[in-house]
Parts: structure tokens; sequence; C-alpha cells
């Protein structure tokens, strides 16, 4: 079980949010290649180590946040103050 | 028999398993030779498989035995079957959704078939059956829609009623008490279990008499590239040259990448970017009963499956778990979870204690289909994102990349699963069958 640092709840366990994937930015649809396109659908980085990554509180305050997590040790850093939109997370 | 047909390549014989074999070694005291030689790292092979497990080892088995390449190395960071090959819960079948799928998988069921025979071990290959369970009008409905195609492949499978469950598995509560009652479910008499263990000890010892050399604790940290458009010649448009490992570099105009949940990271060495998340699966086991489980049970809404061993113990896995990670940590919400979904389709286990829980590394990509054969870099072979259902398609997936390395074309049976398929939108959509509630 992870205790994710939610902006607005604190920690919560990760069974009370949704995970949401890799945080990339949008492409913007007025410039972007089809090669963009499909590399924001559906190309990963998939890093053993540090990754910026979007959560959706879902049992809480249902907002989407995006935090560093490093997928080998679990470790959470960089918590978003409430209201932080970086990485895409809407 | 099939070490006979291939007796011009062999480097030398193969001490044969048999019965008569073991009670001659028993009598006279005589210990058994090592299965597979340990060798010291040639500084050029004509193709590296990267990764010793199933995957790695048949795709390293079939190139020498169908396509003659015995100067092959398979590399693995750790001990063969150390990864997937060894954590998987051994199940195989082929009752897929997708033509595509059906075809691929029903030749992997007919070479598990055969593999006892042919690789000369015994791999415990119990067909005892295979049922799908449909809690819910919408999954019944995909069970029929499962059965339409698998029929149409030439794949036993047809849906059945809650009595008929009854009566192959007469410890599953078949009645209208539990919250998501079992409404039908789909046979498939040919699905099994097959020892694991036993098949990566085959394909090794079957790839070693034929010349191949497995290096173990052998770690590739580079995969060395001229050409490509990104920094040090990989990428798209470029060549392998070699690979770097921790013992040294080797020059190979082939490397295939066959490491599961690692894929991404190797493919990253050399410039190819994936469409693969690494998640754990989970699973578990318990004390060991009497035979009471006929046959492997599934149930994709309650999110587990089910088989017993030979042993007596019952085998679980479950979805995978829902964040990407690296680490192989088990957690107790996941045996929670797992033993209340148990306890709702066999309330007579309740009292069977878990004896040890495990998990494993699985590359799940987007619409739960693998990825194999070519990527833009020439000599870079993928066999990855086999997800939750790489063990039960490692026969054929070993066949299909050796073919495909050693003729430098796509063999027809692994066409859908090109990596091209997400630049055309051409996904082969398995998320219904390839395994439970994603």
């Amino acid at each position: 079980m992870l205790l994710v640092p939610c902006p607005n709840c604190g920690p919560r366990n990760s069974t009370d949010l949704r995970y949401g994937g890799e945080s990339h930015a949008r492409p913007d649809p007025n410039t972007a290649s089809p090669a963009e396109w499909r590399a924001y659908l559906y190309l990963r980085d998939n890093p053993a180590g540090w990754l910026r990554e979007n959560w959706y509180c879902a049992s809480g305050c249902r907002r989407w946040f995006s935090i560093e997590r490093n997928t080998a040790t679990n470790e959470f850093r960089d918590p978003p103050l409430p209201g932080d939109k970086r990485g895409g997370a809407a | 028999m099939a070490m006979a047909a291939i007796g011009g390549r062999l480097r030398r014989r193969p001490p044969k398993y048999s019965a008569a074999a073991l009670a001659w070694k028993g009598l006279r005291g005589e210990s058994w030779p090592r299965v597979w030689r340990d060798c010291d790292l040639k500084s050029s092979y004509d193709a590296v498989v990267i990764g010793g497990g199933v995957h790695g080892l048949a795709t390293a088995y079939y190139l020498a035995r169908n396509h003659g390449m015995t100067n092959v190395a398979v590399l693995d960071k750790a001990y063969l079957g150390s990864g997937g090959s060894g954590r998987n819960t051994a199940i195989v079948r082929s009752n897929y959704l997708t033509p595509e799928g059906v075809a691929f998988y029903d030749r992997s069921v007919h070479l598990y078939e055969q593999m006892a025979v042919e690789l000369n071990i015994n791999v415990m290959f119990s067909q005892r059956g295979h049922l799908t369970l449909a809690h819910s009008d919408a999954s019944l409905r995909t069970m029929h829609w499962r059965a339409e195609v698998n029929k149409l492949g030439g794949v036993n499978s047809s849906v059945i009623g809650p009595d008929e469950i009854k009566q192959e598995c007469p410890s599953l509560d078949t009645s209208d008490h539990p919250r998501y009652p079992i409404q039908g479910a789909l046979y498939h008499p040919p699905g099994g279990v097959v020892r694991h263990d036993a098949v990566v000890w085959g394909y090794a010892r079957a790839a070693d008499h034929m010349g191949v050399e497995m290096h173990q604790k052998t770690e590739v940290t580079d995969i060395l590239c001229e050409g490509g458009d990104g920094p040090d010649g990989k990428g798209a448009g470029g060549r392998v040259t070699g690979v770097r490992t921790n013992r040294g570099d080797i020059s190979t105009p082939i490397v295939i990448n066959c490491t599961a949940g690692w894929a991404s990271l190797i493919s990253t060495m050399a410039g190819v970017r994936l469409p693969i998340t690494t998640h754990p699966l989970q699973a578990a086991v318990t004390e060991p009963v009497k035979m009471f489980l006929p046959t492997v049970v599934v149930s994709g809404s309650l999110h587990v499956y089910v088989s017993q061993t030979d042993r007596g113990e019952l085998v679980f896995g479950a979805s995978v778990d829902p964040y990407a990670n690296y680490s192989v940590r088990g957690s107790l919400e996941f045996t929670e979870g797992l033993a209340g979904h148990v306890l709702e389709l066999m309330p007579g286990v309740s009292r069977m204690r878990i004896l040890r829980q495990w998990s494993g590394l699985c590359d799940m990509t987007p619409d739960y289909s693998p990825v194999m054969g070519f990527t833009p870099v020439d000599g870079f072979l993928v066999d990855v994102g086999w997800g939750t259902y790489g063990f039960k398609a490692a026969p054929v997936s070993g066949e299909q990349m050796a073919e495909a390395a050693a003729t430098g074309r796509t063999p027809k049976l692994i066409e859908a699963f090109a990596l091209s398929r997400f630049d055309n939108g051409e996904l082969v959509g398995e998320k219904g069958a390839a395994s439970v509630g994603h």
C-alpha cells in the first residue's frame, strides 16, 4: 500500500486514489503531427526510477494532481501545493 | 524423435531422461551431468537474445533447431527463469477474443502438447479444462462472442450454464446466494497447467545441446548502434552493432529483446520507445490439501484465477497492481481482496491458509496484446508487451521470433502484433479475454 501525499487531503492510502499514469504535456492540436499524437497517446518512458505521474483523489478532494514517485522504491518527492497544475494534470 | 531429426546439427548427444536411465543411475549412485554449460563470453555472436526466460530460451532453441543458427547467446542479468517464467501461475489456454489471438495461442497450445516428447523433459502438461465464469449478462455475452470466435478458429470452447459448471467443478458456489451469482461460463477443455520451471530447463537444455550459449549473471548495460537519428547512432534508421555487458562487449547484427517487465529499459538502450508500462502482478499459494478442484477457474469480474497443483496447493492470481512499479513487493490489500473473492466462489476453502505470496513484473500494453517483431532500428527485434499472458505463449513466440530474426521477414502469425500497429491505429483489443479485471 502506498501513502500518497495529496495536496489537499494530505497522506491518503493509494486505494483512495486512482492512478493516472505518466504525466506528459498534451501536444497542441493545431500543430502536432500524427507521430507526436501517437507518442502522446501510446508511448511511455516507463523508467525504473523517478517518474512524474498523475493521480486522481477519487475518495477525497476529487482533484487530479501530478507528483514524482520513484517506481523502484515507491518514495514520493516534490509534492504539489493546492492548485498546482504542472505536467499536464488537469 | 525431434532430437533424431536434428541429429546432424547436434553438438553432442544429450543424455536422455527416461525411467530406465533413472533406475540405472539410481542403482549405480551416479550423478547427472550439468544440464547446460557455463561458457566464456565470446566477442561475437550471430544473434544475442536478452532475457533468459521461457521466451528468450524458446527463441534461441528455435533459432538453432529450425534455422541452424547455433552461434547464439542468451543473456540474463540473474539466473535462467528468474523473472516471469518462474513467477506465473502456469496456465495455458487459447480461448481468446480476436481471430489473430486465437490462431496464435492455439499454435502455442499445440506446441505445449508436443513439448514433453520434443524436449525429452516431463513438463507435466495437464489439460484439465478451463472455466471462465460470467457473473453478469454483459460478461455472458462476451463469453458467447469468444466461444463463436474460438469455434471459427477450430478451438474447442463453448458456453455452459450453472448446472454443467456444478458438474465440472462441484466446489464452486453456483447458487444465487453470492453477491455476484455465477450465470454461466466459457468452458475450454484443452486449457490447463504446465510445470513452468520444467519448460525453462527443457528449452535451456535442448538449446545448449545444439550449441547455444546461456550466460547467467550477465547484465546488458547498453546496446551499441550506428546510423540512427538519436545520440550515439541509436534510434530510428540506425542498426545494431552489438551489446555492452558487465562482462564485456559483444558484437552482433541481431539483438532480440525478450525481457518482459524490463522491456522498456532495454529498448531505450537502442533508442526505441515502447507503448508499455510495467506493473507488478501478485500471486499466492495455499497449503496443500486433497484434490478437489478439477479444472482451472477464472473469474474476470471477481479478479481472480485459481488452479490446484499436483501437490494439492491452490495457486491464485489476480489483476496487476494499479500503479506502475518495478518493485516486486507483496501487499496485504492484495491478499485480503483475493481471499474475499475466492471465498465468494468457493466458500468451502475458508479454513485454508495461504502459505506465501509473490510478485512478478508485467509489461502491459494499451490493447493487452504483445509487441512482436521488428523495430525502427535494424537488427533490434522485440518480443515484449507480454503482460499477464506471456507464459502460455512462450513456445509459439519463440518459434515466430526465431523465424523473424533468421529470415528478416515478419511471419504471418505475428503480423498483427507489430510495433507499427500503434502508428496505423490497428490495435488488437484483447482486453476482454487476456486476463482478469484490468
